[in-house]
């Protein structure tokens, strides 16, 4: 038996070369890491932020935790307006989140899927100090102890036993409404025994607690609570049963049992203050996008809607992103086009040139290539305005009259002529590398062969060529879709590609969800392609300059 | 490709014309940039030709929006931003591309592909849809840095540009760094290790040398790519971070003020020096490897 293989220092030859391998694919991977962690956190986890934002949707639930909650079992075909519970936990839940200011965000979010919302939770945020007011101020009346914060702090406060699961529940509440964090120090802890005894007023307190320690930095033992607390406190007494408790404030809360206070009817109290509560809609539109994750928005991105009987488009005249889809691919369809049409000329005679005159006119090509974007965006503005240099030439001429002046930019033909100039480098570069590669000695030889002029072109220089042109309008295509700079300022309205449409919604309309679906369509488009691109190509063959 | 003397008249009615058509493509090209500059220099706030300048009269010529370009603060704002941010951009994307570019030239590296896709990534994704996401992973990355770091509002500003734009440099550096090191002959480093020269030195003492052109010419590539970006940085930045093609997009868009175009030829001064620049160099690269200039 042959002896096995050894190396230098005596272990066998086959380990050690695996351990060098081992070692070099290390170093390699020791020398990429730096770079690849950055692009990780940089890029990568943006992009996939993006494309998480497309389907999150915790704001209804975030927002509104207990009317999610007591709208699950609500069947709108059954029923006509859903429990007077859910009108309750409406009232508890917009309260904080009016006092937390995030009752107007959320407004807006829903009126992106039912118009009319927005003013209706604006609106209804300001009521609702008048509806607490029903129970608040004839406590305050009975006792004017009520009306002093030490009162309910020494009722909710711990004794003996705390109630942390409630702590904890509100604390990730007032988180989740203010996206703030909630982990700080309190000062205060639902006592159990009140927990058990007044559940409302306890969940509502420390909800108060939670919010004014964290967010306002202020000390819950000295404030007086907000006027929510009251009805809580009412609507625990009507059944509480008091007679075996015998904690701090015992007898205030006998007597207010005793008493029996008024406590709003919900249902009425949210009628008054808008008629539209006493619909189904706002409630179907809660109802309908409460879940945390949504594809509401990919629909609302192809123009459909989520609604409480399933999908459905939206009205006609709302109907504008597929139009802008439509119109993105077939004006970079004619953008590549024009490209193609006129950098192959282009292409063929600096191939086919000497390589000192074709080094040349490469400069013509690659200076508006190395030119920056808004330089020559900028220069399409001054050449095409009505008063700019193309007018004025053709009015001197005499081919325009001074008062028919042509109308060339902020439409569609403005966009489609400064596209085609800046984006045609980057057709007649790729043309260029696979035209220098096709032999002269074939056309001569068709030519020999007794073909045409046409005939050697069209059937044996052409078919060569065709890499080239595949190569340089994917490239051309691929950036044509995702361009936002030039159709925004040379495009007016009817020029403009889905990309000024991702702008507008992520600087304007605030609809970043959508703005994150639309995003999410086009980079999945432009992946496609780039797909197509590497297969057909091959990434590796860009060239630069 | 002369014209035979025994062509026909047809064919040289093709000829003539076809040249001429390709005459007018690069008209087309060149046109809008050559048209910028003397009407930078127009003494009127107009976008056009005045006829003072179609006559040549002196009169008609004037530098007062270079000098506006020089004096106002928004535009000197703008520059100085410019002037801070592409180059620390490009720094970090030369400096850590180089190093993954040397990594991924080793002949035995695990998932390349993969790597490889990622790091192009930057350069495929298009602008806006990198803007968007950076919009909402940096804003909430600025608000970590500002209160649990405690960093100033406007340095955390320039911090979330630079970072933006230091990511969409890498891919140029990548390709042309790599470009370079495939003709990169190994036994040189072998040889340095040889003689006795540590893995340090012979980064810098051999194969830096051999690689500059590349390194550099990739370095010009991010540096414009920053210098001339404006999509990200109107997404990531506040106002106090606004470069120079922010200041012109927002020109262009509002108030239109003629100084763009004078900026616009100082642009176009500079990248015709940059070309020039990373035209030689890629000359000098190919000699330097043994390959005729192309």
């Amino acid at each position: 038996m042959a002896e096995a293989m050894l190396a230098a220092d005596g272990t066998s030859l086959k380990r050690s070369l695996a351990r060098a391998l081992r070692r070099q694919k290390l170093r390699a991977l020791m020398l990429i890491a730096p770079l690849l962690i950055f692009v990780l956190i940089t890029f990568i986890v943006p992009i996939g932020s993006m494309l998480f934002r497309s389907v999150e949707n915790e704001m209804v639930g975030n927002t509104l935790p207990y009317t999610v909650e007591a709208l699950a079992d609500w069947d709108a075909d059954e029923s006509p307006l859903p429990p007077e519970d859910a009108f309750q936990a409406m009232f508890f839940d917009m309260f904080l989140a009016a006092e937390a200011k995030r009752h107007t965000r959320l407004g807006t979010r829903l009126n992106y899927e039912t118009t009319g919302l927005s003013s209706l939770f604006r609106q209804s945020g300001r009521q609702l100090d008048d509806v607490a007011d029903i129970s608040y101020e004839p406590l305050e009346d009975l006792d004017e102890a009520w009306d002093e914060g030490e009162t309910w702090y020494a009722l909710m406060n711990t004794r003996e036993v705390a109630d942390d699961a409630l702590m904890a529940q509100q604390r990730a509440r007032v988180a989740a409404l203010t996206d703030n964090e909630t982990n700080g120090e309190v000062n205060f802890a639902p006592d159990a025994e009140v927990a058990v005894l007044l559940p409302l007023a306890a969940r509502e307190y420390t909800a108060w607690a939670v919010y004014v320690a964290t967010q306002d930095g202020r000390d819950p033992a000295t404030r007086d609570p907000w006027e929510a607390v009251a009805p809580a406190l009412l609507l625990d007494l009507q059944t509480a049963d008091l007679s075996g408790y015998s904690g701090p404030e015992a007898d205030k809360l006998r007597t207010a049992q005793a008493a029996n206070l008024p406590v709003a009817n919900f249902v009425d109290a949210f009628v008054d203050m808008d008629e539209d509560w006493g619909t189904q809609t706002p409630w179907e539109t809660i109802q309908t996008h409460s879940s945390t994750y949504t594809g509401g928005y990919f629909l609302n991105a192809v123009d459909a809607q989520k609604t409480a009987d399933g999908v459905a488009w939206q009205p006609e005249n709302k109907q504008i992103l597929i139009t802008l889809f439509v119109r993105t691919i077939w004006m970079s369809l004619l953008i590549m086009g024009s490209c193609i049409l006129l950098g192959y000329p282009i292409a063929w005679l600096l191939a086919n040139l000497p390589m000192r005159k074709a080094n040349l006119l490469l400069i013509l090509v690659l200076l508006p290539f190395w030119t920056s974007l808004l330089v020559r965006t900028s220069a399409w503005k001054v050449m095409l305005q009505q008063q700019g240099v193309i007018n004025d030439v053709l009015v001197w001429i005499g081919l325009v009259a001074d008062d028919g002046r042509l109308i060339m930019i902020n439409n569609q033909f403005g966009t489609i002529v400064s596209m085609t100039h800046i984006l045609l480098p980057f057709m007649i570069l790729p043309m260029y590398s696979v035209m220098q590669t096709i032999q002269p000695s074939y056309l001569r030889a068709a030519k020999s062969l007794g073909a045409t002029n046409w005939t050697a072109f069209w059937r044996v220089y052409f078919p060569q060529s065709v890499p080239g042109i595949g190569a340089g309008s994917i490239l051309v295509f691929i950036l044509a879709i995702g361009y936002y700079i030039t159709p925004e300022i040379v495009g007016g309205t009817k020029g403009v590609f889905i990309s000024n449409r991702i702008a507008y919604h992520i600087s304007s309309s605030l609809n970043w969800g959508l703005a994150a679906a639309l995003g999410t369509i086009l980079l999945a488009a432009v992946l496609v392609l780039y797909w197509a691109y590497d297969k057909i190509v091959g990434i590796d063959n860009v060239k630069l300059g | 490709m002369g014209l035979p003397p025994y062509a026909t008249l047809g064919q040289r009615i093709w000829y003539y014309s076809f040249r001429v058509i390709c005459g007018l493509i690069f008209f087309f090209l060149i046109a809008p940039i050559v048209v910028v500059m003397p009407l930078s220099f127009n003494a009127q706030d107009f976008f056009t030709f005045t006829p003072e300048m179609l006559r040549l009269d002196p009169a008609g010529y004037s530098l007062k929006h270079y000098e506006d370009f020089l004096t106002n603060p928004q535009w000197q704002l703008a520059m100085k931003n410019s002037l801070i941010i592409a180059p620390i951009a490009t720094i970090i994307s030369v400096s850590l591309g180089t190093l993954a570019a040397i990594g991924l030239s080793q002949s035995h590296v695990p998932f390349k592909g993969a790597i490889m896709a990622i790091l192009i990534s930057p350069m495929i994704v298009p602008l806006i849809i990198s803007a968007t996401g950076m919009f909402f992973f940096y804003s909430s990355l600025g608000n970590w840095m500002e209160s649990t770091l405690g960093l100033d509002k406007g340095f955390v500003g320039y911090v979330k540009v630079i970072l933006a734009h230091a990511v969409l440099g890498i891919p140029f550096v990548i390709i042309t760094v790599t470009a370079t090191l495939v003709g990169f002959d190994r036994s040189l480093t072998r040889a340095a290790a040889n003689m006795g020269a540590g893995p340090v030195t012979t980064f810098f003492r051999v194969q830096m040398p051999l690689i500059l052109p590349g390194v550099i010419s990739g370095g010009l590539f991010a540096f414009i790519t920053s210098f001339d970006e404006v999509v990200v940085v109107l997404f990531v930045g506040s106002a106090s971070q606004k470069t120079l093609p922010w200041q012109m997009f927002i020109g262009l868009r509002e108030q239109i003020s003629p100084t763009i175009l004078a900026v616009a030829t100082i642009l176009v001064v500079i990248s015709i020096c940059l070309l020039t620049t990373v035209e030689l160099l890629r000359r000098r690269s190919e000699r330097l490897r043994g390959m005729s200039p192309g």
